[in-house]
């Protein structure tokens, strides 16, 4: 599919992306740029990989019209439940086709890297399902703060080694990851977002597409049109955002809201929105937007939400910013605990922090009545609820 | 001319050049480590300027850029620093950093300052050398500064071939696919094929091979490849900030006699 919004033949999105890499890395990409395109569009890739996202996976995940929100804000309000994903998130769907990838290619090795971990989680199962070894990189205090998932990949079989560097958290993740595969050339690196040298960038947005294919298909059978008005998604590096926006953007009519993590505010030093408080230049082998000094030092992100905690955004929404096509909102840390609980009660779904995020914009747009509107829970919560919890506490103690 | 080029006119075999981490162990140590470095038998030196993500890096340079930025190393300052030895620099220097740092400052600002402050090259690892040859090329040659390049053992031959025509001073040979200061087998199967290699092929320009060169030993091996060899993770390791002169006279004593 052509699309002036897609990665060019020379791998930019206008003036972003490329491949910003040392020559250690040369042959690796270069072997990726070759055959990634030919392989994920064809046939027996493609039959394969909707196989095992529907008797895997247990795709199409439901458009769940939600009566409540719909009452609260006065129009038409569906949730993509992507949190319904086998291993809770729509990682899933770019661990799959990005393995079957390493299986053409006879690479024996994953490596990747992770923040809340659900990214590791889904690479750790799909490893375990494709007879892959599994190493995994994980920033010590997101190693601390979502346990569980560390757990979790530990049982899978996968070695999870603790990043110390800089501010252990995603981004050091994804250097030590980097690093492991200069020292390790043989092993597949499977990133888990839509960030990196080209050509990452846009083959997992290639891969996670699957979620707006079936945001169509749904609609179209509900009203007889394919296209909603609105679709929100939470952004950090993009997948998620990549995956929902993909068969929406060469249609005008349909407005793209990303939602990035303000942590304590754009005004404070603890942020991790790169589009509204970043600048220019490069990050994990692409120029983009990122958190950086005037002396092109990367300034650590915070955001409550480990897989939003990251200083830069993938290489595609920084031209997609820069074109106007997609509208850049913010929610805080406190917004976004607030909105996630309040659908926890109101709905019984616990969305993960990442995805509280985008409930946390429903409020700051005025939707029309006829309007549907597209929010995307692109992750179940359980791995968030000690945070919820003492959320909870703090603010019933602040009631009393 | 070139001071780069100059060298390697008058001297062909047995070049040491060194790397250390601009601000480390303390902020004023840049100017130190370069005034012993050049009165030693040291013909090339390397100033990294330290950088937040430094992703060729292993945990060594890591760690030596982490303290540098700790405290409170900035290019500009490095500039300052390398300027005031201008008049009494004899060696060649080279200034090792990421695009991005290049890129945030202003790549004319950068070049300037470099020109300004006597430094004769560059080596950017992540610089994609199309980028070079298209923004940049003609901007090195105005200020005659020159752009190294690197080649792994991964590297086909064509691609040897057409770097060691884009660089300029020499040809970084990195001994093995890896991150600096990582313990490789120097005298491997796959080091000496990837020196045999090289030596093979019909390259002009000077060759210097990097990582993994830690002692006299190693040194004297790179020698038999290339015109020499470039030395960062163990120099640094070597530094005594309590002692920085003798503990570096005493390290460049191990490794040339």
């Amino acid at each position: 599919m052509k699309n002036k919004f897609f990665v060019d033949d020379n791998g930019y999105y206008g003036e972003f992306g490329g491949s910003f890499i040392p020559e250690m890395l040369y042959n690796n990409i270069k072997e990726l740029q070759k055959n990634y395109k030919n392989f994920i569009r064809s046939v027996q890739f493609q039959t394969l990989y909707k196989k095992i996202l529907k008797n895997y996976v247990g795709r199409p995940t439901p458009l769940f019209f939600c009566k409540k929100y719909s009452k609260k804000y006065k129009t038409k309000i569906f949730f993509k439940r992507e949190d319904l994903n086998y291993t809770g998130s729509h990682k899933i769907n770019n661990a799959i086709g990005q393995s079957l990838l390493a299986k053409q290619l006879n690479k024996k090795t994953i490596i990747a890297e992770t923040g809340a971990g659900q990214h590791g989680v889904a690479t750790a199962t799909v490893c375990a399902l494709m007879d892959l070894k599994c190493v995994i990189f994980m920033g010590e205090t997101d190693i601390n703060r979502q346990y569980t998932n560390v757990l979790r990949m530990k049982s899978l079989g996968a070695k999870v080694i603790p990043v110390c560097s800089g501010d252990k958290t995603l981004k050091d993740a994804v250097n030590e990851a980097i690093r492991y595969w200069i020292n390790h050339p043989e092993s597949y690196y499977l990133i888990g977002s839509t960030v990196g040298p080209h050509p990452y960038p846009q083959m997992v947005a290639d891969i996670q597409s699957v979620i707006s294919e079936e945001i169509k298909i749904q609609l179209k059978e509900m009203y007889g049109s394919c296209y909603p008005n609105y679709v929100i998604a939470c952004i950090g590096g993009g997948s998620n955002a990549a995956g929902s926006f993909y068969h929406f953007l060469d249609n005008d009519s349909v407005n793209l809201i990303a939602v990035e993590a303000a942590g304590h505010g754009i005004k404070t030093k603890k942020t991790a929105a790169s589009i509204h408080c970043g600048s220019k230049g490069i990050l994990h082998g692409s120029m983009t937007f990122l958190l950086q000094n005037e002396d092109g030092q990367v300034i650590p992100a915070y955001s409550i939400s480990p897989g939003l905690d990251y200083p830069g955004i993938g290489p595609m929404f920084a031209n997609l910013f820069i074109k106007k096509r997609v509208k850049f909102l913010y929610s805080t840390d406190k917004e976004a605990l607030r909105e996630g609980y309040e659908l926890i009660r109101s709905e019984g779904i616990i969305p993960a922090l990442e995805s509280a995020h985008a409930l946390a914009s429903l409020k700051k747009i005025s939707f029309k009545k006829e309007d549907t509107v597209v929010v995307i829970l692109s992750g179940r919560g359980d791995k968030d609820i000690n945070v919820y919890e003492k959320f909870l506490t703090k603010n019933l103690s602040y009631d009393e | 001319m070139n001071k780069i080029n100059d060298l390697f006119k008058r001297k062909n075999s047995r070049i040491l050049c060194i790397y250390f981490t601009a601000g480390f162990p303390k902020i004023n140590s840049t100017t130190k480590i370069i005034n012993t470095l050049q009165n030693l038998p040291v013909d090339l030196i390397e100033v990294g300027i330290p950088y937040s993500d430094p992703l060729a890096d292993g945990t060594v340079i890591q760690n030596s850029n982490k303290i540098s930025l700790k405290n409170g190393m900035n290019l500009s300052l490095l500039f300052s620093q390398i300027k005031e030895l201008k008049n009494k620099m004899t060696v060649p220097i080279i200034v090792m950093g990421y695009y991005n740092q290049l890129y945030k400052f202003g790549e004319k600002n950068f070049l300037e300052n470099c020109k300004k402050s006597g430094v004769s090259g560059l080596i950017i690892p992540d610089l994609p050398v199309n980028l070079f040859i298209n923004k940049y090329q003609n901007l090195f040659k105005k200020y005659s500064l020159s752009m190294i390049f690197l080649v792994t053992p991964q590297t086909d031959s064509s691609r040897i071939l057409f770097l060691s025509q884009i660089t300029n001073g020499f040809l970084y040979l990195v001994s093995s696919n890896s991150t600096t200061g990582k313990i490789v087998d120097f005298f491997g199967k796959e080091q000496i094929s990837f020196f045999e290699k090289i030596k093979k092929l019909p390259i002009s320009t000077p060759k210097l091979i990097g990582f993994g060169i830690k002692d006299k030993e190693t040194f004297n091996f790179s020698c038999q490849y290339a015109n020499g060899g470039i030395i960062g993770s163990s120099f640094i390791q070597s530094l005594n900030k309590n002692n920085l002169e003798e503990s570096i006279k005493k390290y460049i004593k191990s490794i040339v006699d």
